[in-house]
């Protein structure tokens, strides 16, 4: 379980990770302190372990920096929600073991209790009574979610295998 | 079965098998890069993936770009660790001074075919060489830097047909901002946008170039562009035309949809904040005569020595107006030693104009050029986010060069087809 911070359509990479903290790329924990902080200032200082980020369209828009998803997991994010994802951002969650979920938000407030079983495509938003549901990911990238990320996938193969993709 | 897309060929060249759009695909990487923000993450995963090795070293390139030179201790020392690390590996290193990740790359080591894999959203870039080039995270450029290879699935392509010829004063760069002002942000999510008809044929490469760089503003996955007789003229030009080969989708190539300009029709354009779909023709009211603190010609997507050369046609004779800063970046050390020889500094210096040394400089807003609370900037760069040249307290009109000299001399947002 864990509250809904809701955000607009596309929330970019400069919102989630700022240029002006270049710096502290290689201080993840001290970067992690501004995540989302152009967005709503006071994300980083209330959000909790296992708390929800809810998006609209095109999340995770710009640029290649997969800090930004890095610092949102770091931040105790248990899932990202959103109609739609930026491509580069998307596989970058994956990769970082972060789930990255496409759903229909609209529904979803700020501050609602929200769950989510990844197995069964389901997020329950228990403060509406509602589940939502949603498809399962490509092949390739449930297995490296599952794995816990593309680091523990090539440590686990040794290489880039993904048979039955 | 229709034919093939470019991206449909060089993917199954890559991969080994023929592949159609929605296929999933393993490919051979030919050039892998980082730059020093994306860079020390990558290699921090390649440590952890007990992957310390580049598969193909001298296809393999650390640029150091984006803080060059470094402002901070901390990005210092990053750099620190990104030399050791190419010193390591065998990997090349472009460092401080040589430029920008894309236009380096594009000037020195993409070819046509090849898959290119950078950890910066505008590797897209490469496209423009008749190349499939895609950015992506540190941790995928980390195994296709030691690996060599890459996971993809192969995209759906938008075709961009366009005919006509360009008016006076109206650029390459007018029609990517009128195209992303249409399709919207994301309206090329996940896929290839590829150019082709007349209009392209006979557009320069550093033209070309800006068409590929914008792709990811669409949220496109790429923006492929045949290979052709200028293609090997720009490859000869940097004493390398044994790289060239043809590139061209086929004829029947199954497109999800061809979208038609005529470039004769277009119109100087503007791209307001906060996002890059925000775009009005420079005569609109909201834009026009709007007072500039800032003007801004950098970055990947328009500080090459020919974008330099446009700016400075327009700037000949003119001053930068009171109350309007001039920052030049050239995108490469190509760019600022030409522009340079050829006189071009003069002519910016005696404007006015600060010039900076060749790197990313504000366009990402590290530093060299950060705008102050409440300004105007109008950059020849691709993003105009919130807070993206280092500022959210400031703004970020994007236009091509032309544009960006005719508000410099006026001081506000000025139609260059009225100068002159």
């Amino acid at each position: 379980m864990g509250r809904a911070w809701k955000f607009a359509d596309n929330v970019s990479t400069d919102l989630i990770a700022p240029g002006r903290y270049y710096h502290l790329r290689s201080n993840l924990p001290e970067l992690a302190k501004h995540v989302l902080e152009d967005a709503r200032p006071e994300f980083a200082a209330n959000v909790k372990p296992g708390d929800f980020v809810v998006g609209g369209r095109n999340f995770g828009k710009g640029s290649s920096r997969e800090h930004a998803p890095v610092i949102i997991r770091l931040a105790g994010t248990r899932a990202i929600l959103a109609k739609s994802f930026a491509r580069i951002f998307y596989r970058n969650c994956i990769n970082i073991g972060l789930p990255a979920v496409v759903v229909d938000t609209d529904r979803i407030d700020e501050g609602d209790d929200l769950e989510i079983d990844l197995e069964k495509g389901i997020v329950s938003d228990r403060t509406k009574g509602i589940r939502l549901t949603f498809p399962a990911l490509p092949a390739v990238m449930a297995r490296i979610l599952e794995e816990g990320g593309l680091v523990e996938y090539i440590r686990n193969h040794g290489d880039l295998v993904l048979s039955g993709a | 079965m229709p034919g093939q897309t470019i991206v449909e060929k060089i993917l199954s060249r890559a991969s080994g098998h023929t592949v159609r759009a929605g296929d999933i695909a393993i490919a051979k990487v030919d050039l892998a890069y980082v730059q020093d923000g994306t860079g020390p993450l990558t290699f921090r995963q390649m440590e952890k993936m007990g992957l310390v090795k580049a598969a193909n070293p001298s296809r393999s390139v650390v640029f150091i770009d984006h803080a060059a030179p470094p402002a901070r201790k901390e990005l210092a020392t990053d750099h620190v660790y990104l030399r050791e690390f190419a010193a390591k590996t065998g990997m090349v290193l472009s460092d401080v001074g040589e430029g920008v990740c894309h236009q380096v790359a594009f000037e020195k080591y993409v070819r046509p075919g090849d898959v290119v894999i950078g950890a910066d959203s505008h590797t897209v870039m490469g496209g423009a060489m008749g190349a499939f080039a895609t950015g992506m995270g540190s941790t995928d450029v980390a195994v296709a830097l030691a690996l060599g290879k890459t996971w993809l699935r192969v995209p759906e392509t938008l075709k961009f047909e366009i005919a006509g010829k360009f008016a006076k004063g109206v650029y390459s760069k007018d029609l990517i901002l009128k195209v992303i002002g249409e399709i919207k942000t994301d309206g090329a999510t996940y896929k290839a946008m590829e150019w082709g008809g007349p209009a392209i044929a006979s557009m320069p490469m550093t033209e070309r170039m800006v068409l590929s760089n914008m792709a990811i503003e669409a949220g496109g996955k790429c923006g492929p562009q045949p290979s052709d007789v200028e293609t090997r003229r720009y490859l000869k030009e940097h004493g390398r035309e044994d790289d060239w080969k043809e590139i061209r989708p086929d004829p029947d190539a199954g497109y999800e949809e061809v979208r038609e300009h005529d470039a004769s029709e277009l119109e100087p354009m503007v791209a307001r904040p906060p996002q890059e779909d925000n775009v009005v023709p420079v005569t609109d009211p909201s834009v026009k005569d709007l007072k500039i603190h800032q003007v801004y010609l950098g970055s990947c997507t328009n500080a090459r020595y020919e974008d330099i050369q446009v700016f400075c046609d327009y700037m000949k004779g003119e001053k930068v107006a009171k109350g309007t800063r001039l920052i030049v970046v050239p995108a490469s050390k190509e760019a600022y030693v030409r522009s340079m020889r050829e006189g071009l500094f003069d002519l910016l210096l005696e404007a006015g104009a600060t010039i900076n040394p060749p790197g990313c400089g504000a366009c990402p807003g590290v530093h060299m050029g950060v705008p102050g609370d409440g300004e105007n900037v109008l950059s020849t760069t691709n993003r105009n986010y919130v807070g993206r040249m280092g500022n959210p307290a400031a703004f970020t009109y994007l236009a091509s060069p032309a544009t960006a000299a005719a508000t410099a001399i006026h001081g506000a947002i000025t139609d260059p087809r009225e100068v002159k």
